[in-house]
């Protein structure tokens, strides 16, 4: 972003900028473009040349650099994402009725009900303009579950900041979460949870993604594309304004065309109370089946919606441009084509039904026009002021941009990372001492209650969650006759991927997945949001290409496909070449699951004294990469906990029997912080205690006191049951081959653990003055 | 999911309007249903109650809340045929955005504005019904203590010190925040009702507490609780009586 020029601000009202028609662009081949302005490389230009066979108009180059940036057409990393395709077996596509591709998957829940589900990432705004940033992302992601023909019923938000004490952390952070909480609230729909980590390699390029889950009936899936010579283009919703121009690109920049007034900004700015109208809106036209498809128009918003449209369906579209409406008469073309304004929707409506179409929108006060129609050109061609200022084949824009292979390379430092274990690290060994190491992890901010957070969030409306923050998954009904739902849960653990991309990817596949089952639902299809570095910078490239592996490789054994997501790159901001140049590689997978009645979903803590607490799952010594590491020791190093997916898959098939045969009173996960925190949490939750011995644990797995309650080994869970039923819980367990043993009974009004260190107690009161009150203290 | 209402109280229908940006229309439909009444959908728009016993103001941000909380949806045509009703005595429920709504439509008085703490807040709100006998909460008990979710930008119930004393000495607080005040409301009201008792407005949501499973915590542990089916259970009684 340069500074702007102040003689062009200073000039008086511009005159009306002259067209660079296709005409003009063939007879002037020589004048110089601002391509690398727009974030083009030179051979992408010569590219864009070559398919038009002349240079591109000021309008088809805003186009192409739009779409063919990285986060639109997914240059850098479309060559590996490939992999979650071609590892998708035919068994694990039977629940699949739409795969990657499209604006998010749909899987086959029972009953005639499909869901639909994607996250995706919102960063660079979020930094920039914290509250708008993190509007949008929520409004973007929910605009994409609506054009699939679906009723968004939740949302989650995954939030990475830098440091709880660097000064500017706190500014984003409140912008983030009132942005995040401002939008979503006013679109009535249940935030029912997501993840909130603070990490010092997000300073500069915090982390805000955000996930929405809809609901539609089997036959109501609509795919958007442009068919049916005839039919009417129509963009309807808020107007087109300067906002969020080449926001998916770089930044723009004010010379982009002579006589352009001044910069605009390159944040979009949003406005929920709209796109709460436009989702009643459209799900009234769908249901009134008068249209054939509806694309939502996101980053590169009309320049991305025609041309996806047109080369969806059958190949031609001509628009007017004169006919969309503006906000700011003064956009030239380029800017109406490149304008991410919110809340605008595109729709593909046969001429016989335009007349109901516009009765529904009116209905509405939604303001529509006709822009376009279907042809069968298999040309994209665009007309301002009765001149043709675009004439490309759509597929060229944007299906067929450059694709890369980056280099890549295992980093200089990664050995020495790996090599710098925990082994020589100080670890607490009296009860005093696992006391006191227990309290300050609980307190410690990635640890400590997140209800600062989700209290600003509306959880309730609609009256369908059955369970949601500080639960291990969200749990919504889609059915009310019958209660079937689906739970959701979305993990990364950056500090593990840091350590291995490879293992760090099926990790945070791994933890999603038992948080799924953990609610007693069957984890069916992935999401997942990959947020990178630089793909130019051959370590960043190295993690993504190992992350993609690694998640590709977890989906296959676990047997849930990745039905859609997103990449975000360029958060790296650092020298090139150092330890810690980009962000932790963090790769937020989402895991969906089915319950055939949530009303039984499982909650996370105990609710009543005199059950028997049971821990699934063997625990080994590692301590590398842990919570414990990082508040204790501020280190990080060695290599993540072992990933054991068929330990998953057998933890989850116990705990989702569990739930369907009433036998699990509650379940909680173990991971970050590790057993220690797992009981705080669980008797936290409704304010009953527990009183456990860890010598089953560590006679078995040959581990001390400090390791059973503070190593973060998978594939481990908490699970309360009736004592008259523990024999049921313990002989399912061991059929599944899951080690499980007794850890002691719930009640009191403390946590206290007995272990051959002696033996500690921690009153509720304390463990939730330190657990409640951190996020209030640093952020209220 | 069927509650059996009595027989008596068959077709009783309840409006709840719906304006642009309305949220929790849906939910408070479910709650008439659950409480045995016919629920009626209404349209801003449309002056015409298409012959409803009671109406439900949803809560939501109408209008994005833009201008002020409720003050272009006072304007609607649907409003004006409530108001008149309302003089009539037909009960009037306004929750959260829909209790905003009636303040501005000068059905009750004061008003709200945003929060003393300047966040949103969602929390399961324990409450004290002050009133037990208006349309809408003559089936609880005065001084029963009740729990249903509370979620809002602008809750803080203000009103000049007179108001506040006529509407104490005249028993019209119908509720009071138990406990820890989540929005700074003046002497902790949560809710009011008019002089004749038909219309009520609170900030909580009790259509949000009416079925086991989805709402807040109750007596019987996690999302049991079910208090504010009886908000719906009381304006069908007292049709009944009427």
């Amino acid at each position: 972003m340069t500074a702007a020029d102040p003689t062009v601000q200073a000039a008086s009202p511009a005159p009306r900028p002259r067209l660079d028609t296709v005409e003009n662009a063939a007879s002037t081949p020589d004048e110089t473009q601002p391509y690398a302005e727009l974030g083009l490389k030179p051979d992408e230009y010569e590219r864009i040349r070559e398919i038009l066979g002349r240079r591109p108009t000021a309008a088809e180059l805003a186009m192409y650099s739009v779409m063919w940036s990285e986060h639109c057409s997914y240059k850098s990393s479309k060559v590996h994402l490939r992999k979650f395709g071609e590892r998708v077996t035919e068994e694990m596509k039977q629940h699949l009725l739409v795969g990657i591709g499209e604006n998010a998957g749909v899987v086959d829940i029972g009953d005639g009900w499909a869901v639909t589900f994607k996250v995706e990432s919102h960063n660079h705004p979020s930094f920039v303009e914290p509250y708008q940033g993190a509007a949008t992302g929520v409004g973007g992601i929910v605009r994409d579950i609506i054009s699939m023909g679906a009723r968004p019923v939740a949302v989650m938000d995954q939030l990475r900041f830098g440091a709880v004490d660097n000064p500017d952390t706190a500014r984003v952070v409140h912008g983030v979460v009132s942005g995040v909480g401002g939008y979503g609230n006013s679109l009535g729909l249940p935030n029912v949870g997501g993840e909130l980590v603070f990490d010092a390699s997000y300073q500069g390029n915090p982390l805000v993604n955000a996930l929405c889950v809809g609901v539609l009936r089997h036959e109501d899936i609509h795919l958007a594309n442009a068919s049916g010579v005839g039919n009417k283009v129509i963009l309807f919703g808020a107007r087109t304004g300067g906002d969020g121009i080449g926001g998916a690109s770089i930044l723009a920049s004010e010379t982009f065309e002579d006589g352009v007034p001044a910069k605009r900004p390159s944040v979009q700015v949003g406005d929920p109370f709209m796109e709460k109208v436009l989702i009643e809106c459209c799900l009234e036209l769908f249901s009134a089946d008068v249209v054939e498809g509806i694309q939502d128009l996101g980053a590169a918003g009309i320049s991305c919606a025609t041309s996806e449209l047109a080369s969806n369906g059958e190949g031609g579209m001509h628009v007017d441009l004169d006919s969309v409406l503006l906000r700011d008469p003064s956009l030239n073309a380029g800017e109406i084509l490149m304008s991410e304004s919110q809340e605008r929707m595109m729709a593909v409506v046969r001429p016989e039904k335009l007349e109901e179409f516009l009765a529904i929108t009116a209905k509405w006060d939604v303001e529509t026009s006709v822009i376009g129609e279907v042809n069968d050109s298999g040309r994209l061609t665009i007309d301002h002021h009765g001149q043709r200022i675009v004439d490309v084949d759509p597929r060229t824009v944007a299906h067929e941009g450059p694709v890369y292979h980056r280099p890549y390379a295992r980093p200089a430092w990664q050995d020495e990372l790996n090599a710098s274990t925990t082994a020589s690290l100080a670890r607490p060994e009296s009860a005093d001492e696992l006391r006191a190491t227990a309290l300050r992890l609980l307190a410690s901010p990635n640890l400590a209650s997140k209800s600062w957070v989700t209290d600003q969030y509306d959880r309730f409306v609609q009256g369908n969650t059955a369970l949601a923050q500080p639960d291990d998954g969200g749990v919504v009904r889609v059915d009310e006759s019958t209660n079937l739902g689906v739970a959701l849960a979305t993990d990364a653990n950056g500090r593990y991927a840091k350590l291995d991309p490879r293992a760090g990817a099926a990790l945070a596949l791994a933890e999603a997945y038992r948080n799924v089952a953990v609610t007693g639902a069957t984890p069916m299809a992935v999401t997942d949001c990959l947020n990178f570095g630089s793909p130019e910078n051959p370590d960043s490239m190295w993690q993504l290409v190992e992350a993609i592996e690694g998640l590709a490789d977890a989906c296959q054994e676990l047997g849930v496909p990745v039905t859609g997501g997103n990449v975000s790159l360029y958060n790296e901001t650092g020298e090139p070449g150092r330890i810690d140049s980009a962000i932790h590689p963090t790769p937020v997978v989402g895991v969906l699951g089915v319950l055939d009645d949530v009303r039984t979903a499982t909650a996370s803590g105990w609710q009543s004294a005199g059950l028997r607490v049971l821990l699934l799952g063997a625990t080994a010594d590692e301590l590398d990469g842990s919570a414990w590491a990082d508040v204790e020791h501020q280190h990080l190093g060695g290599l993540p906990p072992r990933v054991d997916l068929a330990a998953e898959k057998a933890l989850a098939s116990v705990l989702v029997a569990a739930r369907g045969d009433g036998l699990a009173a509650a379940a909680h996960d173990l991971s970050e912080g590790g057993l220690a925190q797992a009981l705080l949490e669980a008797s936290l939750r409704f304010g009953v205690g527990v009183r456990v011995s860890l010598d089953g644990v560590t006679q078995r797995d040959g581990v001390s006191p400090f390791v059973a309650l503070f190593s973060e080994t998978t594939a481990r869970a908490l699970v309360a049951v009736d004592p008259a039923r523990e024999a049921e819980l313990v002989a399912a367990a061991e059929v599944a081959g899951v080690p499980v043993v007794a850890l002691g009974e719930t009640g009191g009004d403390a946590v206290v653990v007995e272990s051959a260190a002696g033996g500690f107690d921690i009153a509720l009161d304390e463990a939730r003055e330190a657990f409640e009150g951190t996020l209030p203290r640093i952020f209220g | 999911m069927t509650a059996v209402a009595p027989e008596t109280l068959d077709g009783a229908r309840v409006g709840v309007i719906t304006f642009p940006g309305t949220l929790d229309d849906r939910d408070a439909a479910r709650a008439v249903r659950l409480a045995g009444g016919t629920p009626v959908a209404l349209w801003h728009a449309d002056a015409d109650l298409h012959g409803v016993d009671a109406v439900v103001i949803p809560g939501g941000f109408s209008y994005g809340d833009y201008l002020r909380a409720g003050a272009i949806s006072r304007f609607a045509p649907a409003m004006g045929s409530v108001a008149d009703a309302a003089q009539g005595g037909m009960p009037v429920l306004g929750i959260c955005n829909g209790f905003q709504i009636l303040t501005e439509a000068h059905l009750l008085p004061g008003s709200m504005v945003k929060n003393d703490h300047l966040q949103f807040i969602c929390r399961e709100q324990p409450l004290v019904v002050e009133n037990a006998s208006t349309a809408w909460t003559n089936q609880f008990e005065a001084g029963q203590r009740i729990t249903i979710p509370l979620k809002n930008q602008d809750g803080q119930y203000v009103a000049d010190e007179r108001t506040l004393d006529e509407l104490e000495g005249e028993g019209r607080v119908v509720f009071r925040y138990d406990g820890w005040n989540p929005n700074g409301s003046r002497r902790d009201i949560a809710g009011i009702t008019n002089e004749r008792g038909n219309v009520v407005g609170l900030m909580p949501h009790p259509e949000h507490a009416v079925e086991p499973g989805f709402g807040p915590a109750g007596k019987a542990g996690v999302r049991t609780g079910t208090d504010g089916l009886t908000f719906f259970t009381s304006v069908l009684a007292a049709l009944v009586k009427a």
